[in-house]
């Protein structure tokens, strides 16, 4: 740890070359060049991308807009207001929730577990890590296409119950309005679990095996040392799944607006596809910058609080200077 | 040596930073035209699958073997992305030069922002042809959109289906259509495939159940003003309430797109896996291009045609249709004259006939005689007799009405037993209020 604490903590005057006795320079403006050169670049795509939007749907926003014309009627914060009002808005934000919460709920105990799994020396474990990260790999649409083939009436799974004799547990998988943001679920599952289980697999790995060993010679059962040693240690790793994992469920877009398009009566809509539909459906590009820019507050407020609540503790010294 | 390499790898990054900066998406190129003469039309369709594709493909090239000087650059997209596309290409003052266009509100809102070419000087010797239909792509007067076919909303349904379930003629009131309904599903065939995913196909029976129970000057003024607060749209609902308790769609319809691949609706008729189906006249092209060619051969003499049915008691008019036109637009920044010759040219009896051969009905009437498909000609005297047809609802208000509209209809298909049909009148006038 001692390495690191240096590395962080000097890493500038590392960089810079010993100052020469002959043609001294005043440090400020070396500095300042190489800051132009390494961080310029970086700054303006990001204010140019990033913030600059952030700012200018937050303006338009304000306006009774249709996306044509200029920008003429004022409305002040009418179209916020009404946002926030909205049952559909709120149901939305509440998709978001449930998925945020099954995921922390459902996905990350079968990550860790797989992840233990996966973790031991066997025959084979290199092609199952390969195996159940693959969805990961395969882009969202054609996820969304793959399932909805899968998922049709009378598709692979309806066969499939079909065949094991639960043929009476078939549903209308993404037509029934109180079963449809549940199967979108298992898709996201399908999709992102594997992402979970290879970053707990890296976390897993730098865990030093002589703990675990030390813990065997002590007489510790498996499932202590994992209790006690691994999954403390893992911690770090388990929470910046966390992180990802609430940001990735704010963000729902693509799989829900292929597959279902945020329906039937908004069941499976989220605060994205909200956002579309009165953006660029209804051509309501004030209401929906305004949607955008709800959505982009709590995302924020949600990562920011995490960051500074729950990180903190991993990322200290990372963001922060200071290193006690 | 140090700083001379250090100050040049800050030029470069400032000029990266600079040509990063400066590259804004160039846009097609507007009737690009050289000293010449010699221009090239974007032109954007949602016709992206045979027959119509290949038709329009076949009218660019002779167009083009008789006006040397025009050729095209053609962009085929998919007809639910489309609107998505044309919208961002018009507010980035990238529009192609020609593009497929439905009239009514959206092209109104369009038309408001200055954005559409005013064809009228081009087309005022000829538009008369067409008949009242072009006066739908007209706004005060003006021609900004030139239509290239005629529709109207009917059931499609299959023959031998039909003849499977016992029924021997087509349902002219609802009664007789929910007690074919009951026999088809006895007869274990799914009555009425609907795609209600894309919700547009729902809004057509509440379209339709507002024609039956409205008067013409109702409906007119509903348009006009915005407006569904009228007892007859109210009506609407609880007739749409009625019909939707005989179950009549097929299983899972919630979930089932309307015109993409074989699970949409059309593939479901197409396929012979659902009995009927309200849609437009367009249909029969949809069916053509989701089955082999064999099999729409055997389809031709297999799918009829009927028009809504009446609606007992209603006072609106019990033969007035629902319906409207494809056609194009010229953007303000295509070369005008060739553009809207090229849009007449796309009216010409030559081109419609070629038009008909890909099962749509022709803008111009001169061109009816090519109509073969005996459903299709039943469509045309339908509506050639008809004394009134009502633009789909969804299209004739703005934009944001209009999907209300949709949204309103699909909540309510959704959740029938828990939605107040009343709710639809609500959602539209929201949505008014708005504008």
């Amino acid at each position: 740890m001692t390495e690191l604490k240096g590395a962080t903590a000097e890493v500038i005057p590392a960089v810079a070359p010993p100052p020469s006795p002959g043609r001294r320079r005043s440090w400020p403006s070396r500095r300042f060049v190489e800051l132009t050169v390494l961080l310029g670049p970086a700054l303006a795509l990001f204010t140019i991308f990033v913030l600059l939007p952030i700012g200018i749907a937050a303006y338009y926003g304000l306006f009774n807009w249709t996306g044509y014309g200029p920008l003429s009627d004022f409305t002040g914060l009418h179209n916020y207001k009404l946002v926030l009002a909205d049952p559909v808005f709120r149901s939305s934000l509440w998709h978001n929730v449930i998925i945020a919460v099954l995921s922390l709920v459902i996905q990350l105990p079968i990550s860790v577990a797989i992840a233990l799994l996966l973790n031991r020396k066997m025959r084979g474990s290199s092609f199952l890590r390969m195996a159940v990260f693959a969805p990961y790999v395969v882009s969202q649409a054609t996820t969304a296409v793959l399932w909805l083939l899968i998922l049709q009436p009378g598709g692979f799974i309806d066969a499939l119950l079909q065949a094991v004799g639960l043929g009476g547990e078939i549903k209308d998988w993404l037509a029934d309005p109180n079963i449809v943001l549940y199967t979108m679920f298992v898709v996201l599952t399908w999709q992102f679990i594997g992402f979970g289980i290879i970053l707990l697999l890296a976390g897993l790995q730098g865990i030093p095996a002589e703990l675990r060993e030390a813990a065997a010679i002590d007489g510790a059962s498996a499932w202590r040392t994992t209790r006690h040693i691994t999954l403390p240690l893992l911690g770090p790793t388990i929470r910046i799944w966390i992180f990802l994992s609430m940001i990735g469920s704010l963000q729902v877009f693509d799989l829900v607006w292929i597959m279902t398009l945020g329906g039937p009566a908004n069941a499976s809509s989220t605060m994205v596809t909200y956002m579309i539909f009165f953006g660029f459906r209804s051509l309501e590009f004030g209401y929906g910058s305004a949607a955008a820019v709800i959505l982009f507050v709590i995302s924020f407020v949600l990562a920011f609080a995490y960051q500074r609540f729950v990180l903190r503790r991993d990322t200290e010294g990372a963001l922060t200077r200071a290193v006690r | 040596m140090r700083s001379t390499r250090k100050y040049l790898a800050l030029a470069a990054a400032l000029t990266a930073a600079a040509a990063l900066a400066a590259c804004g998406s160039p846009g097609p190129s507007h009737g690009a035209s050289s000293s010449t003469g010699k221009v090239t039309l974007t032109f954007w369709s949602n016709a992206n699958a045979n027959p119509l594709l290949g038709v329009f493909q076949q009218l660019m090239k002779s167009y083009h073997a008789s006006h040397p000087n025009v050729s095209f650059s053609y962009v085929p997209i998919q007809n639910e992305q489309y609107d998505t596309k044309i919208q961002v290409a018009l507010q980035g003052n990238s529009a192609p030069d020609i593009f497929f266009q439905r009239g009514g509100g959206f092209m109104a809102t369009q038309v408001k922002s200055g954005l559409l070419a005013n064809l009228t000087p081009y087309v005022s010797s000829w538009i008369g042809e067409l008949g009242a239909q072009a006066q739908a792509w007209q706004i005060n007067g003006h021609q900004y959109g030139v239509p290239y076919d005629l529709h109207t909303v009917g059931f499609w349904y299959r023959k031998d289906l039909f003849a499977r379930a016992g029924i021997t003629s087509t349902p002219s009131t609802i009664p007789q259509l929910e007690a074919d309904v009951t026999k088809l599903k006895a007869a274990h065939i799914a009555p009425i495939a609907v795609g209600s995913k894309d919700q547009w196909p729902d809004a057509f029976y509440y379209d339709y159940f507002a024609v039956r129970e409205c008067s013409v000057s109702t409906l007119e003024a509903a348009v006009k003003n915005v407006s569904a607060n009228y007892p007859c749209f109210a009506k609407a609902g609880t007739d749409l309430k009625a019909f939707m308790a005989s179950n009549p769609f097929q299983p899972a319809f919630l979930n089932t797109p309307a015109q993409t691949g074989a699970g949409s609706s059309a593939g479901m008729v197409a396929d012979g896996k659902a009995a009927m189906e309200l849609q437009g006249d367009w249909d029969p092209s949809v069916f053509q291009a989701l089955v082999s060619s064999s099999q729409w051969k055997t389809d031709t003499t297999e799918i009829g045609w009927f028009p809504f049915p009446a609606v007992p008691g209603a006072p609106g008019n019990a033969a007035a249709l629902l319906g409207g036109s494809d056609g194009n637009s010229c953007s303000t920044s295509a070369p005008e004259p060739a553009c809207a010759d090229f849009l007449e040219y796309l009216d010409s009896t030559a081109a419609q006939k070629l038009i008909v051969g890909a099962s749509l009905l022709p803008a111009n009437p001169a061109a009816a005689s090519a109509v073969t498909l005996p459903a299709d000609q039943q469509v045309l005297q339908a509506s050639k007799s008809s004394s009134f047809v009502q633009e789909y609802l969804d299209l004739a208000w703005p934009t944001n009405v209009g999907t209300a509209l949709d949204s309103a209809v699909a909540d309510f298909f959704a959740k029938p037993g828990t939605t107040s049909p009343q709710s639809i009148v609500t959602a539209i006038d929201q949505a008014a209020a708005q504008q």
